[in-house]
């Protein structure tokens, strides 16, 4: 049998190098700031932000199952309970609940009320439209992409504008099965 | 010496004089059959170009794959042979020998497959191949200059592999 998923992500937490919150929280706001400098328009930044957390996302994965011993998720459900509770806790030291399932059980919401990236953010008037935290939906795409799972993540509240919480939907689009990659004629 | 009754076939190799030095070859491929990684340490016979081995290795472990979930007798859900399945679904096998070597196999949900060939008389490696895991996020995966889904050139992880694999009982 293998080994069962972690309930939570604290012992994983505790083992892996961290920096300090206030440089990455004012790194990640350096960076949105440079963006809506370089774009000018807050629709490319939510654009630019997405592509960068799914690049991130990609690579992010392999180190998320190397150290956190989650060998594989039966369902939709459990995928999405690990990245509430292990995942984001690994990589952010904040756990989200999962909540508003859909009956199909392919929508759901992750919820977080804290959230270390926007510490001494305020939205000004004129970025009102910026997803100032779209480089998590990024990064939540193309971790699940890596495994196999096509989905698509949008921000329903922000805390930014006015929100009592984040929340983030995710919604599985496909599964895509493990396919032979090589034609027989080459 | 002994004639009959040992659990070996002949011809089995002789068994390895020290300790170390008992990996033959390592390959890494991702999902989408592209070896990342190929080492090799003591692999006297060789037949084919490099690609056919790359291709051909990946494929017996596809194939194997595929047969040993479809010979599960304590799933339900199997499929037809060939259909492709998804991630979580089916069983797998970690490793298989013959006479003359054995093979460990190692496949991450993200698609990455390890696989260490040694001498038949080597014990467990799957925490071996967990370790390689590890050194590919820790010398790959965080490399920013490595573009996913490339070949491996890295001097650094080479080294650490090596080093790694030479340490193995």
């Amino acid at each position: 049998m293998a080994p069962a998923a972690p309930k939570s992500g604290d012992a994983i937490f505790a083992s892996v190098d961290r920096v300090n919150a206030e440089l990455f929280t004012l790194t990640y706001g350096a960076i949105v700031r440079q963006l809506l400098t370089d774009l000018e328009e807050v629709d490319e930044v939510n654009k630019q932000l997405d592509q960068m957390g799914y690049n991130i996302g990609v690579r992010l994965v392999d180190e998320f199952l190397a150290k956190s011993n989650v060998s594989r998720c039966v369902d939709f459900r459990e995928t999405a309970e690990v990245i509430a509770k292990v995942g984001f806790k690994m990589f952010l030291g904040v756990t989200a609940s999962v909540t508003n399932w859909d009956t199909e059980g392919t929508t759901c919401s992750l919820i977080m009320e804290d959230n270390p990236l926007v510490d001494f953010v305020e939205l000004p008037d004129t970025c009102q439209g910026l997803h100032y935290c779209n480089i998590l939906s990024g990064v939540v795409r193309g971790a699940l992409e890596m495994v196999s799972m096509k989905t698509e993540v949008t921000w329903l509240r922000d805390m930014l504008k006015g929100d009592d919480v984040f929340e983030l939907q995710v919604k599985l689009l496909k599964q895509i099965p493990e396919e032979y990659p090589y034609k027989d004629d080459e | 010496m002994q004639f009959f009754g040992g659990s070996e076939i002949s011809p089995s190799p002789p068994a390895p004089a020290a300790s170390g030095n008992n990996a033959h070859m390592l390959y890494i491929f991702n999902r989408n059959g592209v070896c990342l990684l190929y080492r090799e340490w003591n692999r006297p016979l060789k037949t084919l170009s490099s690609q056919q081995d790359h291709k051909l290795m990946f494929g017996l472990l596809f194939s194997l794959k595929s047969l040993t979930a479809k010979m599960d007798p304590t799933s339900v859900e199997k499929g037809n042979l060939g259909v492709p399945q998804l991630p979580g679904q089916g069983c797998s096998f970690h490793s298989f020998r013959t006479n003359t070597y054995k093979l460990s196999f190692m496949e991450t949900p993200s698609g990455i497959k390890i696989i260490l060939v040694t001498h038949p008389r080597t014990s467990d490696l799957r925490d071996s191949l967990k370790y390689i895991y590890n050194l590919y996020v820790e010398y790959v995966v965080k490399n920013p200059l490595y573009s996913p889904g490339t070949p491996i050139r890295y001097e650094l992880f080479n080294k650490a592999v090596d080093q790694y694999v030479r340490g193995l009982g």
